[in-house]
């Protein structure tokens, strides 16, 4: 086992290397410093000197990747790639353009952003999971039929909508909740009821399909056809056999997500005012600010390798036969 | 002086839109001789809800096909100078709906309002009112005599030409098939997959009856905040959605499938490699990864302003490029299915024995392989439709979506979220943008699934 989950984190080293590669060929490579800060300078008027100055204050004014005129290994670790893509390994993302440090700032947002993820994502793996087995208990039947009709009508919706709408009618016109903001402590719950109510009704129709298509592969199995000629009610069969059973499909799909509830989701914290990650990376794209997103993708990608792991482990817990070589 | 009245454009998303249609074209033809695809192919025909998906499918691709026939119009000639074409990149469908663009007020209104949303300091009175919309209406005077008749009369001429064209249409299938108006109408398990299409044409024309009536007086979902008519920005934004959700399908194919057979068939180094390529790429969150690419994407264009001729064209380039980059998120998915696929296929026996008659590998690739996996392409390309409509609005939201000029849901919706606050709410663009696009998604979703059932048979429950 041990021996498994090392070799999965040397694995996992490749690939975070390719990631962060690709990052850096697509920061630096494709458009030059120079040409990045023309753009947030403004293209037309611009001097060369207030794009030095703007490549200085970033620590973008070094070498790509080999520099020639420092000495000793100076060459290799005084450059762009060292500096801005090699640190990230350490943890180091440097600084963002306001110049606060970009690890620090994570560590703040991180709290906020688990407060909203990690209760949409249980609250709606439960209503969701909840939802398709009473679907399944009454498959071929009008309710069967009309459950999967709005869950295809639900996915039809954007997400935005729900957002916008959910804003509109339980703050505005119903004044239940303030509309957007946060705050630390117990008086964060009024905050988060509706963006976690909104998070997991606009997931809800998606997942429901996808677990009662599961379930449903689930019980034409020769076990249940055992359950059932022992006489077992279906509510048993149902609950104690198809759903411990269709847990290595579920897992496969939910367990990846675990890891990146760090990251938070984009739009509920924008939309909300929520000062977690997923606000912090849109304020980033809207300001241009490079470092920021660079940072958020290489982070987004260790998370993400986190969870396939983590998945693999879980084949483990969830079903005996499965070992791990 | 020659010259025609009207200059072709040919946008390069145009282009790839009339290619796509050929593939179809291509594709469809050579389905209708193989026995097992026109099998698929029939169940989704004699499925009724797909086909009413279907038909309003194609209203909208009608539609979005309309507004890729780009012309620019030639200016009024002066003597002695060679004819000149305008600037502004129109479309058939602005011909179409010249009415509706020209037809602009100030700023906001309501849905089949006659005066504007905000008051005014009117210049011959000391009281701020609303001024009278300069067209919304205009037909009734200032004293807006008879208003309320004039909807309902306006209303019922349109709802009755919908019923009589819907009529004249059963009418004349029934007369060159012979088709049962009764057996029309019946759908479900005993009925025709006919009926399930008339039914559907049924609303959709007494919808378009209605907005063409209303349409000639008033605006019939009001006016944005340049005073832009809503439906002909709902109407736009169907092109651009229909553009992202099927380009991005077409420019990521290619690799995905060449990538899928190659690490399937060939395997050794080449599978590590592609496996390598396709693992790191999907390991970064789509957003961040696409949000990532727009802004370097971003920074080329502004960079090379050059590079355009037309603010169309730049606004164009953009909506390729993010297509381009969704399509190099999205292909890993479709590559590890298909290498999956061709590995079984690999060891079936037509496979060997075509091996063993010393055919080359990449005939096998082409001739053996591929043909067999045209299903899970079908599959993918239709499934992938429907989120990539829906993630142009939240990318544009995000500001990593469409150029701002260009017409889309998405920034639509951007523009109109900051007037929610505003009292009395201004929620007509909102709520039109969110209507067309769940109409396009749902019937996109109905479809995928028909397709998928037909020919995947082991996802059918």
């Amino acid at each position: 086992m041990l021996a498994y989950i090392i070799r999965r984190l040397l694995y996992a080293i490749p690939i975070l290397i390719g990631v962060n590669l690709l990052t850096f060929a697509l920061f630096f490579v494709v458009n030059t410093p120079d040409d990045m800060a023309r753009m947030q300078l403004g293209v037309k008027r611009v001097t060369p000197e207030a794009i030095q100055k703007w490549k200085a204050e970033r620590g973008y004014d070094k070498p790509l990747v080999w520099n020639s005129a420092a000495a000793g290994s100076a060459t290799l670790t005084d450059t762009i790639f060292f500096s801005k893509s090699v640190r990230m390994f350490a943890g180091d993302f440097g600084r963002a353009d306001d110049g606060r440090d970009i690890a620090r700032e994570i560590g703040q947002r991180m709290g906020p952003s688990l407060a909203i993820a990690v209760p949409t994502f249980v609250l709606g793996l439960f209503v969701a999971i909840s939802f398709a087995l009473l679907l399944v208990f009454f498959r071929a039947t009008t309710l069967d039929f009309a459950g999967v009709v709005l869950c295809v009508a639900m996915m039809s919706i954007s997400g935005l909508f729900y957002i916008i709408g959910g804003q509109w009618l339980v703050s505005k016109v119903w004044h239940l909740v303030p509309i957007s903001g946060y705050s630390g402590g117990l008086d964060a719950a009024k905050f988060l009821i509706l963006p976690v109510f909104i998070g997991v009704i606009g997931g809800v129709g998606s997942s429901t399909r996808w677990y009662r298509t599961i379930f449903l592969e689930e019980i034409t199995r020769d076990y249940v056809r055992t359950a059932r000629a022992k006489g077992l009610p279906e509510r048993v069969v149902l609950f104690r056999h198809v759903l411990r059973n269709a847990l290595i499909p579920i897992l496969t799909g939910v367990v990846v997500v675990i890891p990146t509830l760090f990251m938070g989701s984009l739009l509920t914290e924008s939309f909300f005012g929520v000062p977690g990650l997923g606000s912090y990376t849109i304020d980033a794209i809207n300001a241009q600010d490079f470092a920021v997103v660079r940072s958020m993708v290489f982070i987004g990608s260790v998370l993400y390798i986190a969870g396939l792991l983590l998945t693999d482990l879980s084949y483990t817990l969830a079903d005996p036969r499965v070992r791990l070589q | 002086m020659t010259g025609f009245a009207i200059q072709p454009v040919l946008l390069w998303s145009d282009a790839l839109l009339f290619v796509l249609i050929a593939v179809v074209a291509r594709l469809s033809f050579w389905a209708s001789r193989q026995e097992a695809l026109r099998a698929a192919w029939l169940r989704v025909l004699k499925d009724g809800v797909a086909m009413s998906a279907a038909t309003v499918l194609a209203v909208f691709v009608l539609i979005g096909l309309l507004d890729s026939l780009h012309y620019r119009a030639r200016l009024p000639d002066q003597p002695g100078a060679t004819s000149r074409y305008a600037v502004e990149v129109n479309s058939a469908l602005d011909a179409l709906l010249s009415d509706l663009r020209q037809r602009a007020e100030k700023t906001y209104s309501a849905p089949l309002a006659t005066h504007l949303y905000a008051k005014e300091a009117l210049a011959d009175s000391a009281q701020r009112e609303f001024p009278r919309l300069k067209y919304g209406g205009a037909h009734l005077g200032e004293e807006l005599s008879g208003y309320e008749f004039d909807i309902a009369l306006r209303a019922s001429r349109g709802l009755a030409g919908g019923l009589a064209v819907w009529l004249l249409l059963v009418a004349l299938v029934r007369r060159v098939n012979g088709l049962d108006l009764k057996a029309v109408m019946k759908v479900g398990a005993g009925g025709t997959a006919a009926g399930a299409v008339f039914i559907t044409l049924l609303p959709i024309l007494l919808l378009l009856g209605l907005a063409i009536s209303l349409g000639g007086g008033y605006h019939v979902f009001g006016t944005d905040k340049v005073g832009q008519d809503v439906l002909y920005l709902s109407l736009k934004s169907i092109r651009t959605g229909l553009l992202i959700g099927t380009l991005t399908t077409l420019v990521m194919l290619p690799v995905a499938v060449l990538l899928g057979i190659l690490a399937g068939y060939v395997g050794g180094w080449v599978d590590d490699l592609i496996q390598y390529l396709y693992t790191t790429l999907s390991s970064i969150p789509g957003v961040l990864l696409i949000a990532a690419a727009v802004l370097m994407m971003q920074v080329v264009i502004d960079t090379h302003p050059d590079w355009f001729a037309t603010s169309a064209e730049r606004a164009d380039a953009r909506l390729l490029a993010l297509c381009l980059i969704l399509g190099m998120t999205s292909w890993t998915g479709v590559a590890r299915l298909l290498r999956g696929e061709t590995l079984k296929l690999r060891e079936l026996e037509f496979v060997q024995a075509a091996q063993a008659f010393g055919v080359g590998r990449f005939a096998i690739m082409r001739r053996h392989i591929l043909p067999n996996l045209m299903h899970i392409v079908l599959i993918s390309l239709v499934m992938d439709f429907s989120g990539l409509v829906l993630a142009e609005a939240v990318l544009s939201y995000v500001g990593v979506g469409v150029d701002p000029s260009t017409i889309s849901f998405g920034t639509m919706i951007n523009t109109a979220r900051m007037e929610l606050a505003r009292e009395p709410m201004v929620w007509w663009s909102l709520v039109a943008a969110f209507g067309f696009m769940f109409a396009l998604v749902l019937a996109a979703n109905l479809f995928a699934d028909a397709v998928r059932d037909a020919f995947d048979p082991r996802s059918s429950a």
